[in-house]
């Protein structure tokens, strides 16, 4: 895993986070619905995804909003402080497809950060992510 | 006021209005205080390691006054669980039946928007309150035809030894967007529920086949009106008759059937429950229910939605009108009625 920490102070408008790419296996789909607590039947049962028009289970919205604060703060360190995060929802992440998260920082205001975080996968873009931090000095 | 399909804009967004007039539902508590094993089981899911969600010391040195939950676990607190039901006074089920009666009965989530105030500890209660905040429709979308409404959720913890109206400090406030929409034809499956009916699958079911006699009941399904035929003493006739008695307008032609909408409300009275053989596009078992209408005649129709084992003689029912889209086999949209349990109001 990434444990890579940026140095405070060395954020700058237009770098590049190091991307993160996921597998979302059936064990990933499912492990990370229950552990937010997501008990629709789409997230974990692949029968009833498929009567209901999907070609599999598929990763829940809890879980891009925690992947996301992972993708910034495994870049950014235990010092970043997340403000919040935006999420807007593209194409399905069905199992068996990779994603990747790929982010860049928009915005330096202050202590105050902006990164915007795009998730790709075979479909296309499954997330478009705006997630704002602050850096708490040492 | 119930909205239909044939429900304009404009009732629409009065309905709308009474969810949004009625405000911030009242605060849920989550199950449980935060706490660290669900940290532990959601850090593991999602493989996240940062260490001051489990390492005092290291939350310590990055400014906290100890372990932090994730941010993103806001929701996760108060999550509804595996036989979660929502409140009465969840705007987010009220604005969804409200579109479901309006025939916009598929559902896709296009936004997730969180604002986290301050990180939670574990120990700390969390409480959610809903209220519906924004509607903007119809457009027409990709996905078909839809209304956008947006709840706000807003997750707050009290003090500890808090009592009486203190509301507690707000932790977190996210607005969650969702297009509620007609399916186009061929929509495609990426909506979380695309298919607007979970036991029924519309490209194999039989459809309704309309003669001269049976046509202005048919007519009356796709226009969501359930039509009894009337007789000329005034009386109420079903299934409909030859209409004989009727004489050709002076063009040469039979006037229509004349006829009286059923209020669509009625009681079982009599039913069987379908286990074989298979029928095309239905699930097995299902009930077939002969009911009484409240305006006398008898009517069979499935009954949905309903656990065959506790179906019984006198339970009261209305009807629901399905509708079905375009697909290969129809140029046109097609419809369906059936029968669903009545719920207590």
């Amino acid at each position: 895993m990434s444990t890579t920490s940026t140095e405070v102070g060395t954020i700058e408008v237009g770098q590049a986070l190091p991307p993160l790419v996921i597998d979302a296996t059936p064990t990933f789909v499912v492990a990370t619905a229950l552990a937010t607590r997501d008990f629709q039947d789409v997230h974990h049962d692949r029968d009833l995804a498929h009567q209901k028009g999907s070609k599999d289970i598929f990763v829940n919205i809890l879980t891009d909003t925690g992947l996301v604060e992972r993708f910034v703060t495994d870049w950014a360190g235990p010092r970043a402080r997340i403000t919040g995060i935006k999420l807007k929802l593209g194409v399905p992440w069905y199992a068996y497809d990779t994603l990747t998260f790929t982010g860049e920082v928009t915005a330096v205001d202050g202590s105050a950060i902006t990164v915007a975080v795009t998730g790709t996968n075979a479909l296309g873009k499954h997330v478009i992510s705006t997630v704002t931090f602050t850096r708490e000095e040492a | 006021m119930t909205l239909t399909p044939q429900s304009t804009p404009e009732e629409i967004l009065a309905a709308a209005e009474t969810v949004k007039a009625r405000g911030a539902s009242a605060p849920r508590a989550g199950r449980d205080p935060i706490n660290q094993p669900m940290i532990n089981n959601w850090l593991e899911a999602m493989e996240d390691a940062n260490p001051i969600y489990v390492d005092d010391d290291a939350a310590r040195a990055a400014g906290h006054p100890g372990v932090v939950a994730p941010p993103a676990m806001a929701q996760v607190w108060t999550m509804r669980g595996l036989h979660g039901t929502r409140t009465d006074d969840d705007p987010l089920g009220l604005a969804t039946e409200l579109f479901d009666d309006a025939g916009y009965t598929s559902v896709v989530a296009t936004n997730c928007d969180t604002v986290y105030h301050r990180y939670t500890r574990p120990g700390e209660e969390v409480t959610i309150s809903s209220e519906l905040t924004d509607v903007v429709g119809p457009k027409q979308t990709a996905l078909g035809e839809g209304w956008f409404f947006t709840t706000r959720n807003t997750w707050r913890v009290r003090a500890s030894g808090a009592t009486g109206d203190d509301a507690g400090e707000t932790v977190a406030e996210m607005d969650f967007r969702i297009l509620k929409f007609r399916p186009a034809a061929a929509a495609p499956a990426e909506a979380e529920s695309a298919s607007a009916y979970d036991d029924l699958d519309p490209t194999k079911l039989i459809r309704p086949s309309a003669s001269r006699d049976t046509q202005f009941f048919w007519d009356g399904v796709a226009a969501h009106e359930l039509r009894i035929q009337k007789l000329p003493d005034g009386s109420l006739h079903h299934p409909p008759i030859p209409a004989t008695w009727t004489e050709r307008d002076a063009d040469g032609r039979f006037p229509g059937t004349d006829y009286v909408v059923a209020s669509g409300t009625g009681t079982v009275y009599s039913y069987v429950v379908h286990h074989a053989p298979r029928v095309p596009g239905r699930e097995l078992p299902f009930v077939v229910a002969l009911v009484e209408l409240d305006e006398g005649v008898r009517m069979l129709g499935q009954l949905r939605g309903v656990d065959p084992e506790t179906v019984a003689i006198g339970q009261p029912v209305e009807v629901e009108f399905l509708d079905f889209p375009a697909d290969d086999d129809n140029d046109q949209p097609w419809h369906l009625y059936a029968w669903r349990a009545k719920e207590a109001k």
